[in-house]
């Protein structure tokens, strides 16, 4: 047995960025199929534009055109990309001089091997087949000496003259999303398991003496790992509570339903659970009540074993056996 | 300014640690040895400032349960950055320089392991023209060191030998989790990785937390008879954008040299999760060939996101505290290519202290 | 050694929205920067040190975006920090901005602290699922609800008192035009509202904001040239833990320690009667008699009252949140600088319409987590004596 509990974790959410109007100028560009770079007030031509002046610190205004093409200033092979790079097969990021500009832009390079690639090499802009307004718009650069022309066939290069901007670009979505291995800690490990069990394993702070379920890899208090195994009842009290009316992104329960803090006898810490079985506007501070296991075949290491607590019938504790609990 | 020193320093390295991206149950030793080092307990700390990245743990305030490691009744003045060790000990710098407190106690964690690293930290990037890219960081220091190669300013066997050093220093440090030279022409018959990098010439993906103890005057002469004084501390930053700078340079790292006397520095601890970007950083701090570089075997042994440039400062106090050196240079980097960069100086004596 | 003095001499905040479409990130800094520089007669190039602080990183969906946003905040170049510490950090932020100056280590320090909810949804962002548990929680709104019902018992207050105090801060938003809520509330409309997180509806709810806010903070030389300095009369920072057995979650002691330790920096003995302006983090309404039990405003138990008596209203013995409050503007991260750039402003006598006549000296409040981080500060017209 694994000394903790591990399980998959997705992170993930497709962001609604708004561009303001700078990277809005040069989305909206890529979006038209040309690239717009920015004069900054030293002179350089920029791409993308930097949002504000380096010196002046103004917000830029000054746009122009520079090519789909240009050359490798600077580039590594990415052996084993990863979920999300411009391509699935090994590539090269590039720091590419565009015709026209003065510095360089971060993009994929595709070409088979790093033999392929070379500082100085002349590469040009594939096109996305559908262009929405984003840097993947780009799709990747190519090599451009004698090679085939890539998909797409934007337009415009060179040109310096003022840009119309019809329908200018403001937003742009931007999917993240990350996997992680999540891991409990040793302690919450063995509350897990307990649970899996049908026990609710708290454990001793050997400083204060307090039992604290879920146990703690350290008791807030002192500091010290709690230590000591107490299984505690599977019935308590209700300190206090909130009926949920919300539905939310995420939600697993529908609204409206009882949040509840339960102090389970013999632990002097609350935990959080659903209170069901029972209206929600007679649910009570004080009111008693006792874990409801779902069936046996379904449990596993988590506190969903516990589908929820219900009323146990008996009188309402005594608001000074809690409130110190609230 | 008053005088403070370093007094105390834990840290734990490990390839996969197999815990909560909590990580207090490696806290919790850690200031076990700080309070053992110290002869302090907890009541005795009067500021304490924690580093760490709710993107590294996968979740919104992942720092809000490390407190529980500390034992926070009676609660406790804190702060927290989401930035490396090195400035949150900077914070903490602050507060003591402010007359507020006298001691302080600073810490960081971070699960690298959680996650795939080197995409993690894509989100680290301008969030509308790069992170859609998914810039991986080998990438990213790929690009940086082509560049200095192409232009000349070192080459494969510098890079080499920067690793080959760090390998064999490292075989010394009990911390280390890659560690072993073999020779130069050895490591440059390994094949290429991230072409231009091999994969020794990366930081290994690193776990860990690490605990600072700072103290002012009397205090930190009362904890040690040689505190590593900090007799500077400077940090600065660049912008982003891999286009518009010199990758070759590393300007925040030079201003931040700059405002600090660099003479007579023995031993420099140095930030460099890139073999190429320790000789960056050799050429911007102008550090003469007889500086002791990274005897801890650097970040290419052990680089836990987060404690990384704190444990810098940790190495390089214990070699005041032991006598090796009367003088020592620490550095920590956050950011893509060097973007950021913190230097302090620590010192046998107080005397001379600049900023 | 004592602190070095240091004033507030700028303060800016964005229009605050529930969509700010027509700015990126940096823009939105930018236009709570640009208003705080112009405020403090200051260009970003006579800027030594900036201190960047927001809540967490998924809200945006960028690490540490202060490295990205550097250029554009005109901190290339220069020292910056990145703080952290959940809802508080607004608060915190302007701390460690002031303890910079504090220190004697710079002159004059910028801060600036955003939120863009917007791009994401906090909701989603704080309840991101924890394997082998179980999503219970709605947000901070389930999260805070009990509490509140905890002190609805405690105190045996009345039930309205809370729309009370959403009504005054709903109201009160009318006289700030950067307000993201502008509308006058009744008691009645309130309590006619939905019941989200029994006991609190939606009236009693912050919104969801993007916005931000700057301050500019600068040595006694230089705040010495400012017309209107807010010089800083104490700052404090207390942290407890999330949960501990017999945790009081409804006056935390490491709010009432703050306290304590805030008014002992400041010379104050009667809060109540020594402060003219409270900016106080108030996120659901019930916080408003919670937090002023736990400041010393009133006693325990006692905070309703004061409420309901209508002292804390704009014409009251205690203006409490004048500015409409995090009630009316929520861009998370900055909520708390804004409490504490509002109370700066009511001290220099530039809170416009919201200006509480002839403030001295006023609290900014902040607080984050599960009520276990705290950040205050006093600011006042003349420089502290002490």
């Amino acid at each position: 047995m694994s000394r903790t509990l591990q399980a998959p974790v997705t992170v993930a959410f497709d962001y609604t960025r708004s561009t303001g109007p700078v990277l809005g100028r040069f989305l909206t560009g890529l979006r038209d199929g040309v690239v717009v770079a920015g004069r900054t007030s030293d002179g350089e031509i920029v791409v993308p534009p930097p949002e504000y002046d380096p010196v002046t610190h103004a917000q830029l205004d000054d746009f122009v055109e520079v090519a789909a093409e240009g050359s490798v200033v600077s580039w590594t092979w990415v052996p084993e990309p990863v979920k999300g790079q411009p391509l699935d097969r090994p590539f090269a990021f590039a720091l590419v001089l565009l015709d026209g500009a003065t510095r360089t832009l971060l993009h994929a390079l595709d070409v088979p091997t790093p033999d392929a690639v070379s500082t100085g090499m002349r590469v040009r802009v594939r096109w996305a087949g559908e262009r929405v307004g984003a840097i993947t718009d780009i799709a990747c650069f190519e090599p451009a000496d004698g090679s085939a022309a890539g998909a797409g066939g934007a337009g415009g290069a060179g040109g310096t003259e003022p840009l119309a901007v019809p329908d200018p670009v403001t937003g742009v979505i931007t999917p993240v999303s990350l996997d992680y291995v999540y891991a409990a800690s040793p302690e919450e490990s063995a509350f897990y398991r307990g649970l899996a069990e049908g026990r609710i394993v708290g454990q001793r702070c050997p400083s204060c003496g307090k039992v604290y379920v879920p146990p703690r890899a350290a008791c807030p208090t002192d500091g010290t790992p709690t230590t000591d195994e107490v299984e505690v009842s599977h019935s308590g009290t209700v300190t206090t509570f909130c009926i949920v009316n919300v539905p939310f992104l995420g939600q697993r329960i529908t609204p409206p339903y009882v949040s509840a803090y339960v102090l389970l006898d013999g632990a002097d810490i609350a935990v959080l659970h659903l209170i069901l079985d029972i209206p929600a506007d007679q649910v009570r501070m004080g009111m008693r009540v006792k874990a409801v296991w779902k069936p046996r075949e379904e449990w596993g290491t988590t506190i969903e074993n516990i589908s929820h607590f219900a009323p146990t019938g008996e009188p309402d504790a005594d608001f000074d056996s809690y409130r110190h609990h609230l | 300014m008053r005088d403070v020193a370093v007094v105390g320093f834990a840290q734990r390295q490990m390839e996969q640690f197999d815990g909560s991206p909590t990580c207090v149950e490696l806290l919790v030793p850690l200031f076990q040895e700080c309070y053992e080092q110290t002869g302090w307990t907890r009541q005795d700390v009067g500021f304490w400032c924690s580093g760490s990245s709710d993107y590294l743990a996968g979740r919104s305030f992942s720092f809000v349960q490390a407190v529980d490691a500390i034992g926070v009744i009676p609660p406790v003045n804190e702060s927290h950055v989401e930035m490396d060790l090195a400035w949150a000990m900077y914070e903490a710098w602050l507060k003591i320089q402010t007359g507020e407190v006298d001691t302080a106690l600073v810490y960081a964690f971070g699960k690298s392991s959680a996650g795939t690293l080197r995409r993690t930290l894509a989100l680290q990037l301008e969030p509308y023209t790069m992170t859609p890219l998914w810039p991986d960081t080998v990438s990213l220091a790929g690009l940086q060191a082509r560049i200095g190669l192409d232009a000349g300013l070192w080459d494969e066997r510098a890079m080499a030998e920067v690793v080959q050093r760090s390998l064999t220093d490292a075989e010394k440090n009990e911390h280390a989790i890659r560690k072993g030279g073999s020779s130069v022409e050895a490591l440059l018959e390994r094949p290429m990785y991230a072409d231009p990098l091999r994969k020794h010439d990366c930081a290994p993906v690193t776990d860990g937390a690490a605990a600072i103890v700072l103290a002012a005057g009397d205090r930190a002469r009362d904890v040690r008879d040689r505190p590593a004084w900090l007799t500077g501390l400077s940090h600065h930053i660049d912008p982003m954008s891999l286009g518009t700078r010199d990758l070759t340079r590393s300007p925040s790292a030079a201003r931040s040299a700059a405002a600090l006397d660099l003479g007579g520095v023995e031993v420099a601890e140095l930030h460099a999760p890139f073999s190429h970007q320790e000789l960056i950083l050799r050429r911007e701090l102008g550090l003469d060939d007889d500086v002791r570089v990274n005897p801890s075997g650097g970040a290419l042994a052990g680089n836990p996101m987060f404690s990384a440039g704190g444990i810098r400062v940790g190495e390089a106090a214990t070699r005041i505290w032991s006598g090796e050196a009367d003088k020592a240079l620490a550095h920590a980097t956050s950011g893509p290519a060097l973007q950021q960069n913190l230097l302090c100086t620590l010192a046998s004596s107080p005397e001379g202290a600049t900023r | 050694m004592s602190k070095q003095p240091a004033a507030v001499i700028g303060v800016g905040q964005t229009h605050h929205r529930a969509k700010r479409e027509d700015v990126s990130m940096a823009g939105l800094c930018r236009e709570a920067i640009d208003r705080a520089l112009e405020d403090a007669g200051l260009t970003l190039d006579e800027i030594d040190a900036i201190v960047v602080g927001k809540a967490p990183d998924l809200f945006e969906g960028v690490m540490m975006p202060e490295l990205f946003l550097a250029e554009a905040l005109g901190a290339a170049g220069k020292p910056l920090l990145r703080v952290h510490t959940a809802g508080s950090v607004g608060g915190s932020t302007a701390i460690v901005a002031a303890s910079l100056v504090q220190a004697g280590v710079h002159r004059t320090v910028l801060t600036v602290a955003y939120e863009k909810q917007s791009e994401s949804n906090a909701m989603w962002a704080l309840s991101v699922p924890v394997p082998f548990n179980m999503p219970v929680h709605a947000g901070a709104g389930g999260y805070f609800a009990p509490h509140v019902r905890s002190y609805i018992r405690r105190s045996e207050a009345p039930t309205h008192i809370g729309a009370i105090v959403a009504a005054k801060d709903r109201t009160n938003a009318l006289r700030n035009p950067y307000a993201h809520l502008r509308e006058t509330k009744t008691v009645d409309d309130v309590l006619a509202s939905q019941m989200l997180w029994d006991p609190i509806r939606y009236e009693e709810t912050c919104p969801s904001s993007d916005g931000a806010c700057a301050l500019v903070i600068a040595a006694e030389d230089v705040a010495r040239r400012s017309p209107d300095p807010a010089w800083i009369h104490g700052t404090v920072m207390r942290s407890e833990a999330t949960t501990a057995a017999e945790r009081d979650q409804v006056n935390p002691q490491a709010s009432r320690d703050a306290a304590a330790a805030l008014w002992r920096q400041a010379g104050i003995t009667s809060p109540i009667d020594e402060i003219d302006a409270a900016e106080i983090y108030v996120p659901f309404s019930w916080f408003e008699p919670m937090w002023l039990e736990s400041l010393g405003f009133a006693e325990e138990g006692a905070g309703w009252r004061l409420t309901e008596s209508g002292a804390t209203a704009i014409d009251g013995r205690l203006p409490v949140n004048a500015s409409g409050g995090v009630l009316s503007s929520n861009p998370i991260g900055a909520s708390g600088m804004l409490r504490f750039g509002e109370a700066a402003l009511q001290v220099r006598g530039r809170a416009g319409e919201h200006q509480i006549d002839g403030a001295r000296k006023a609290l900014g409040h902040a607080y984050g987590g599960g009520s276990q981080f705290f950040a205050m500060w006093v600011v006042g017209s003349e420089p502290p004596t002490s």
